[in-house]
C-alpha cells in the first residue's frame, strides 16, 4: 500500500511573521508533484518545515506521513521515517569526509533504530554501493574523500544532494531548486537519477523555476504558491504555461493573495 | 587519514569517560618504598638515595628544591593556588615482584579501554599491568633493531645510570630548574620518563611509543623526558593515549627537554586525557639548530587544569618549528594551552595551529608567545587559533603575545571563535544523524586537520574519545 504525505492547513511563522498561511498538499508514493511560485512566496519554507528545521514556528495545521504526526519528530527521526530534502543551499561541513558522512547517514536511515555508536553498515558493501551510485550520477570517486561540500562548486553541491537521495532512497523527497545552477548534462543526469528512483516507491515534490527537470520527470500535479498559499493546482501543462507566461495571470485570478504578497515578500 | 568514526562497533554503555571514578589505587603494601606526604630536603634526599643516584644529581635535586621554594606561583594561567604541595606523596616505588594482573583492573576501566579500541598491550600498560608476551616480542626485536643503529631508547632513570656522560651533557640544560616553579619542582623530585638518543644520520621510520618501554616505571607524576636527535637524524615519539589516565595524586608536573641538531627532524606527539582531579602543569621545550625541524603535536583532554605551552627555540638559521595543538575542555575543566616560539637566529620560521573546543561549562584558553630576538632578521611566524564553543555555559579566550626586537620579520596571527551552527546541525540531522552524533561529527571535522597528523591508531582513538565526550550531552 502506498504511503501518503499529507499537509493540511499548515501555518508557519518566522520571528512572528506569518509565511505559510494554510497550505494543503497530499503526495502519494510514486507521484511527482511540481511546486512553482514567485521568489519569496514560501516554497523553501514549506520544504524546511517538512524536514523539521527548528527556526520555524508552526502556528497551525498538520503534517502526517501515513497517520504519523510528523511535526512531533525531530529532523533525524523524520529522515529515518523516509523524508528527504535536497537543499536549495547545501551546507558545508569542514573536516567531515563525504564517505564517512554518507556511511553514517545510510546506516541511520536504513536502520532507524540505530543508536549513536552502534555498528555501521559494512565498509565493503558500502564502498561498492557508493562507487556505483557516484558513477551513475557522474561524480568523480575522488569526491568521497573530500570534505562535505567544502569548496564544491554550485553544481557539485547539487549533485551531492542527488547522490544522498539515491543512497538514502526516501519515501518522500523534496527537491528545492535542485536544477538551478546545473549545466544541461547535469540536469539530465539528475533527471535520470530521479526517474530511476521514483518508481512506485518515492513521492517527489520538485520545487523549480525551470522546465527542464519537469520535461524529464513529468509531474502529475503542478501547484502554484502565492503569498504562502497554494492557489492553483493543475497538470504538467500548468507548469509549461507559468514558465512561458509568468505569474501575472495567476495574480489576476487571485487578487487577495497578490495583495498580501506585496505586504509580506521581501525581495532577495 | 579517514576519520573512521566508522570502524567502531562498540556496545552501548552508560559509562561516559567523564563519569569515571578516577583511579584504581594499589594498596600501599605493594610498595617497597613510599615517601611520606610532603616535600622537604629529607624527602628529596631519600628519593635520590633510593635511586642510588650520583652525587651531582642529588645536589641538582636539592638545589632545585630551594629554587622551587623561592619561586612564586605563577599569577597568570589557571587557578593553581589551590594545590597543597605538602599533601602529596612525591615518590613511590612499586615492589618489583608484585605485579598487578589484568583481572585486578576494575571492570569499568577495562570496558573504557575496550570501547576505545586500544591495543591489548597498551591497555595493560595503561592499567599498570606488566606487558604481555606478545609485546615483549615486538619490543625485543624493535629494541634490537634500534640498538644496531646506535639508538638509545630507555627510561630516564636507567639512562642516568647507563649513559652518564651523554645524560649529564644535556640534562637540565634546555630547561634549567629556575625556569619556572613547576620545572624546579620536577627537577627536585623527578622519576621515570623517556630517554632517547638518535645518532647522526639515523632515520627511524616508525614512531617510538612510550608503551613499548616495558620493564620500567610507568608514567609517573613527575616524569622527566630527555631526547637528543643528532645531526641529520630523524624520529617521531608518541606518548600517552586517549584513554583516561588515572592518577591517584592530583598533581602531574612533567618536564620534557629536546635537542634537535643541525639538519635533524623530530616530532613529539602527545595525547593525554587526565582524570578530572588532576593539575597537569608541564614544561616542554625543544632547541632546534640549523635547518632542523621540530614539531610538537599535542592533544589535551581531561584534567582540572592543564597549563602547557610547548616551546621551540630556533637557535640557528634555517631552523623551523611547528606546534599543532588540540584542547578539549569539558565540565569543570580549564585547558590553558598554547605555544611558545623563540626566534634566536635569522631565517627561522615557526607555525602554530591551535584548535580548542569547550563544552558543558569548560574553559579553553590559547596562550602563545612569539618572540623575535635582536638580529633575527627574515623570520616568519604564522599563528592560527580556532575555537569552537559548544554551548553558552562554556568559554574560550585567546592570549597571543608578540615580542619582537627586530622588525625585518613577517608575523601573522589569525584567531576565530565559532559556535556549532544551527544550519550544520540541521543539515546532518536531516540525513538521519542524532543531535549528539551530528555535534560529534562537526567537532571531529573541526579537529580533523590536526587529527590527520596523528599516527593512524591514535587518530582513531582521538575521534572515538571526542564522540564519548559528546555523548549524552545534548537532546
Ligand atoms: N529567518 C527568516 N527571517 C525572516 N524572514 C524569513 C526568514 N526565512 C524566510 N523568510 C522570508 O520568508 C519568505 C519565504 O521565503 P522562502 O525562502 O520560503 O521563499 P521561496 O519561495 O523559496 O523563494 P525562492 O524562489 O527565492 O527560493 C521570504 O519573504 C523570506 O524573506
Ligand atoms: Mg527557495
Amino acid at each position: 500500500m502506498s504511503a501518503i504525505l499529507k499537509i493540511s492547513d499548515l501555518r508557519v511563522a518566522v520571528d512572528g511573521k506569518p509565511i505559510l498561511k494554510g497550505v494543503n498538499l497530499e503526495i502519494r508514493q510514486g507521484e511527482i508533484h511540481a511546486l512553482m511560485g514567485p521568489n519569496g512566496c514560501g516554497k523553501s519554507t514549506l520544504a524546511y518545515v517538512v524536514a523539521g528545521h527548528p527556526k520555524y514556528e508552526i502556528t497551525g495545521g498538520a503534517i502526517e506521513l501515513d497517520g504519523v504526526n510528523v511535526l512531533e519528530l525531530d529532523p533525524c527521526q523524520r529522515a529515518r521515517l523516509g523524508i528527504f530534502l535536497a537543499f536549495q543551499y547545501p551546507v558545508t561541513i569542514p573536516g567531515v569526509k563525504v564517505s564517512d558522512f554518507l556511511r553514517h547517514a545510510v546506516s541511520n536511515v536504513r536502520n532507524p533504530d540505530r543508536k549513536e555508536g552502534e555498528g555501521l553498515i559494512p565498509m565493503k558493501d558500502f564502498r561498492k554501493e557508493l562507487k556505483d551510485r557516484m558513477s551513475e550520477i557522474d561524480i568523480d570517486s575522488e569526491f568521497a574523500r573530500r570534505y562535505l561540500n567544502d569548496g564544491f562548486s554550485g553544481g557539485e553541491k547539487k549533485r551531492m544532494e542527488i547522490l544522498q537521495l539515491s543512497l538514502l532512497r526516501p519515501r518522500f523527497a523534496i527537491l528545492d531548486e535542485t536544477d538551478s545552477g546545473l549545466d544541461s548534462d547535469a540536469v539530465r543526469a539528475v533527471s535520470e537519477g530521479i526517474n530511476k528512483l521514483h518508481g512506485p516507491h518515492m513521492g517527489v515534490l520538485i520545487i523549480t523555476h525551470h522546465e527542464r527537470l519537469l520535461e524529464f520527470n513529468k509531474p502529475s500535479f503542478t501547484h502554484v504558491m502565492l503569498a504562502g498559499k497554494i492557489v492553483e493546482t493543475g497538470d504538467a501543462s500548468l507548469a509549461h504555461d507559468l514558465h512561458a507566461n509568468g505569474y501575472a495571470a495567476v495574480r489576476e485570478r487571485h487578487p487577495t493573495e497578490a495583495a498580501e504578497e506585496q505586504a509580506v515578500t521581501v525581495k532577495e | 587519514m579517514s576519520t573512521d568514526l566508522a570502524v567502531q562497533e562498540r556496545e552501548d554503555q552508560d559509562v561516559g569517560v567523564g563519569d569515571y571514578q578516577f583511579g584504581f589505587h594499589d594498596p600501599t603494601d605493594k610498595y617497597v618504598f613510599k615517601s611520606r606526604r610532603g616535600l622537604d630536603r629529607e624527602i628529596v634526599y631519600q628519593i635520590s638515595e633510593m635511586k642510588k643516584e650520583p652525587k651531582w644529581m642529588r645536589d641538582f635535586r636539592i638545589s632545585s628544591l630551594e629554587t622551587f621554594f623561592q619561586k612564586p606561583m605563577p599569577s597568570w594561567g589557571g587557578a593553581v593556588e589551590e594545590i597543597d604541595f605538602q599533601n602529596i606523596f612525591y615518590y613511590m616505588k612499586a615492589a618489583a615482584n608484585l605485579e598487578k594482573s589484568w583481572e585486578d583492573v576494575p571492570e569499568d576501566i577495562r570496558k573504557t579501554y575496550d570501547r576505545l579500541g586500544i591495543p591489548e598491550a597498551e591497555k595493560k600498560y595503561l592499567a599498570g599491568v606488566k606487558a604481555q608476551y606478545e609485546s615483549e616480542v615486538i619490543y625485543g626485536s624493535l629494541q634490537e633493531d634500534l640498538a644496531k643503529q646506535g639508538v638509545l631508547f630507555t627510561d630516564t632513570d636507567s639512562a642516568l645510570r647507563d649513559h652518564p656522560d651523554l645524560f649529564r651533557e644535556y640534562f637540565g640544560k634546555i630547561i634549567p630548574p629556575n625556569d619556572n616553579k613547576f620545572a624546579a619542582l620536577n627537577s627536585a623530585v623527578w622519576s621515570g620518563g623517556s630517554f632517547i638518543y638518535v645518532p647522526p644520520g639515523v632515520k627511524i621510520e616508525f614512531p617510538l611509543q612510550a608503551y613499548f618501554r616495558i620493564n620500567s616505571e610507568n608514567m609517573g607524576q613527575f616524569e622527566r623526558t630527555l631526547i637528543i636527535v643528532d645531526e641529520g637524524a630523524s624520529a617521531h615519539y608518541v606518548e600517552g593515549c586517549t584513554a583516561p589516565t588515572y592518577s591517584s595524586e592530583s598533581l602531574h608536573s612533567a618536564v620534557v627537554e629536546i635537542v634537535v641538531k643541525r639538519g635533524g627532524r623530530f616530532r613529539y606527539t602527545t595525547i593525554q586525557n587526565w582524570s578530572n582531579n588532576v593539575y597537569n602543569l608541564v614544561t616542554k621545550r625543544a632547541m632546534a639548530y640549523g635547518d632542523s625541524l621540530m614539531e610538537w603535536v599535542d592533544g589535551n583532554l581531561g584534567s582540572k587544569l592543564t597549563m602547557k605551552y610547548p616551546a621551540i627555540y630556533l637557535m640557528e638559521p634555517g631552523a623551523r618549528g611547528e606546534t599543532l595543538s588540540i584542547a578539549f575542555a569539558n565540565d569543570g575543566q580549564h585547558q590553558d594551552a598554547g605555544a611558545k616560539m623563540v626566534h634566536c637566529a635569522p631565517n627561522t620560521s615557526s607555525r602554530v595551529v591551535s584548535k580548542s573546543i569547550s563544552k558543558g561549562g569548560g574553559r579553553a584558553s590559547y596562550r602563545g608567545l612569539v618572540k623575535v630576538e635582536k638580529g633575527a632578521t627574515n623570520c616568519k611566524s604564522n599563528v592560527v587559533c580556532d575555537a569552537l564553543i559548544l554551548d553558552s555555559k562554556s568559554r574560550s579566550d585567546t592570549y597571543p603575545y608578540i615580542e619582537a626586537e627586530d622588525d625585518q620579520i613577517s608575523l601573522e596571527h589569525e584567531a576565530s571563535v565559532s559556535k556549532i551552527g544551527e544550519e550544520q546541525l540541521f543539515y546532518l540531522m536531516s540525513r538521519g544523524m542524532t543531535e549528539a552524533e551530528a555535534s560529534a561529527m562537526i567537532v571531529t571535522g573541526f579537529i580533523e586537520p590536526l587529527v590527520k597528523e596523528l599516527p593512524m591508531e591514535y587518530a582513531v582513538e582521538m575521534n572515538r574519545l571526542i564522540e564519548l565526550q559528546m555523548e549524552g550531552s545534548v537532546g
